[in-house]
């Protein structure tokens, strides 16, 4: 290579960097107005929905409509107090089956490697896509129709298995972010197995396991189809109401149906304020 | 920016030859301990690799690469290093020397405008031959073209191959032709003294190369866009002796072409590899300053400011 060669190419690349800067920045412009653009349009459904929603259920909105039992359809004045008390003690009583379960599970999965491991996993992720009616029917087929009951048990036995496969493969995930090495570090103190998965893995994963949980749940919450079959009365979850309540002609069943859907909203937004500050606790305390 | 200054340039690059092996070096590199704790009964050894050092350019009166005039460094209400006035010379090694914390990496990161990325607020001047780096009209993009940077580690961009690696500077620079790429990366690769391990597989993935390798392809990825100003951010840190050593000999070699500024803890490789020297300590407030500076030797043998005098004795540090 001649010293020509080598000059002319530095002089070159500096030319082509000087002159394709203004192109350069506008292709930069472009793309980063893109992106906002799209930033706004993912957002957007999310305010027009909330706003839509507060708008028209805030008008059922009273103290009475939260502790009142409901009323038929064509008198004013009923409450929601069942719908409410009844989703709270089916979700709840599925987070009770299905967290402690889905953080064994999801140890299980970390630790092992082997082909049960690999089949465990693959199952979680193909249980993640089954539609919710299916699941819905399983837990109709697998508990009302041998016990002959409807009721909160088998509707939070459904949820459960819904919410399973996501808060396992959530919890496994955020285990494994806590590195390889740290696990050997605590195995290498003398720790048993188990005790470094509850004092390292466990405890430095809980910040993202809330997380992610917390995705679940939301799921689980809005979830109707796993209820209609588990459910005998629509009066017995915030999601069923809102489903039959607003599939009727009456505007009072209507607004009984928007000012659920509200309260519905209001709760899973209060879910996730509180499992947000829950998590940034836990790792604030972890340093 | 001046093209007359870079015609002289041509002619080093010829002279130095990219495969020429530096036994010297090598050896040294391997033997001396790697940690910056040293006792006062080391400095005779620091003595020894200052003298061994065969490259010393002589300094001349060519104007400075880059001057910082006032240079302070801030993240909102931390100051994280101030009061830096520094001629650093045009192709020479000019290394930045000083403990953890003293703000050595933050001003060289402020010299190619990294802060703008990182809410860190630069004040002083800071010049590129006679381009003001902070000027309002000055083109941030520019400036680091000019100003090549090599970090802690070995940083090559996943997903890409060594080639595409090389080249990557160039394309993002508006660099296009198949022809132009290969013969700029084949110049990179062989001052980086790379290319004859990489000729045959300048296809395959970049991190199937070793840290030492990686190291230095990164250092190939910085030259491709013809910088005059390589900034190296403690680039032995994360490798063993023997790639150090071949770090080293590189950075010795490239100085005949680019002005190499480089921050270490390791007052030996300070001493092995750099013309000047300037010495970072933490002032009374916890704010790093910059305390001395002069031709390495100079400063290790006959320290003018008692603080440097226990920093290169190891008393402190």
């Amino acid at each position: 290579m001649s010293a020509v060669v080598v000059a002319r190419r530095r002089e070159l690349i500096r030319a082509t960097a000087q002159r394709s800067l203004m192109r350069r920045r506008l292709t930069g412009r472009i793309a980063q107005t893109l992106c906002a653009v799209a930033a706004v349009a993912a957002v957007a459904p999310l305010v027009t929905l909330l706003y839509y929603t507060i708008s028209r259920g805030a008008g059922a909105l009273s103290w009475a409509f939260l502790i009142h039992a409901p009323a038929p359809p064509t008198i004013p004045g009923g409450g929601i107090s069942t719908a409410i008390a009844g989703s709270a003690e089916i979700v709840g009583l599925a987070l009770l089956l299905a967290i402690p379960t889905s953080l064994l599970a999801a140890l299980y999965l970390f630790e092992r490697s082997g082909r049960l491991a690999a089949g465990l996993r693959f199952s979680a992720d193909v249980l993640t896509g089954v539609p919710s009616i299916i699941i819905g029917i399983f837990a109709y087929a697998l508990l009302v129709l041998p016990l002959h009951q409807f009721g909160n048990l088998a509707a939070a036995f459904a949820l459960a298995v819904l919410m399973l496969p996501i808060m396992i493969r959530a919890d496994e995930e955020a285990m494994r972010t806590i590195a390889l090495d740290l696990w050997e570090a605590g195995i290498a103190l003398g720790a048993r197995r188990g005790r470094v998965a509850r004092s390292v893995v466990l405890r430095g994963a809980l910040p993202d396991i809330v997380t992610g949980n917390l995705l679940a749940i939301a799921r689980a919450v809005g979830e109707t189809a796993p209820l209609l079959f588990t459910l005998a009365t629509p009066f017995a979850a915030m999601t069923l109401l809102i489903y039959t309540d607003g599939t009727q002609a009456f505007p009072v069943a209507q607004e009984t149906a928007w000012g659920t859907a509200l309260v519905l909203l209001g709760f899973v937004l209060l879910l996730s304020v509180v499992a947000k500050i829950a998590a940034w606790r836990i790792s604030q305390r972890a340093r | 920016m001046s093209a007359d200054r870079r015609v002289p340039r041509e002619s080093s690059i010829l002279v130095a030859d990219p495969d020429a092996e530096v036994g010297s070096a090598a050896a040294t590199g391997a033997t001396t301990p790697s940690n910056g704790h040293t006792s006062a009964a080391a400095v005779p050894v620091i003595d020894r690799a200052a003298a061994a050092l065969t490259h010393a350019h002589p300094s001349t009166a060519a104007p400075p690469a880059l001057t910082l005039d006032g240079v302070r460094v801030s993240f909102g209400e931390h100051v994280a290093v101030r009061n830096v006035t520094l001629a650093i010379p045009d192709r020479e090694v000019t290394a930045l020397i000083g403990p953890s914390g003293c703000g050595k990496t933050t001003l060289l990161r402020a010299i190619n405008r990294l802060h703008d990325h990182t809410g860190g607020r630069v004040e002083g001047t800071i010049r590129l031959g006679d381009l003001d780096v902070y000027a309002p009209s000055t083109q941030p993009e520019l400036v680091r073209r000019r100003i090549g940077m090599v970090f802690q580690r070995p940083n090559p961009f996943p997903a890409m191959s060594i080639f595409e690696n090389v080249v990557s500077g160039l394309r993002f620079n508006g660099v296009r032709g198949r022809a132009m790429l290969r013969e700029a990366a084949e110049s990179a690769l062989r001052h980086a003294a790379l290319w004859d391990t990489v000729k045959d597989r300048l296809h395959q993935p970049a991190l199937r190369l070793s840290g030492g390798q990686q190291q230095r392809l990164c250092i190939a990825r910085a030259l491709a866009v013809e910088p005059d100003v390589l900034l190296m951010d403690e680039p032995c840190s994360a490798l063993d002796p023997i790639a150090t050593a071949k770090i080293e000999e590189l950075i010795t070699r490239l100085a005949s072409d680019v002005t190499i500024v480089l921050v270490t803890h390791n007052m030996f490789q300070a001493a092995r590899v750099s013309d000047q020297a300037a010495i970072f300590l933490l002032g009374e407030d916890r704010v790093g300053e910059l305390v001395e500076t002069g031709p390495t030797k100079e400063l290790f043998d006959a320290p003018r400011d008692p603080r440097t005098a226990d920093y290169v004795a190891g008393r402190v540090g």
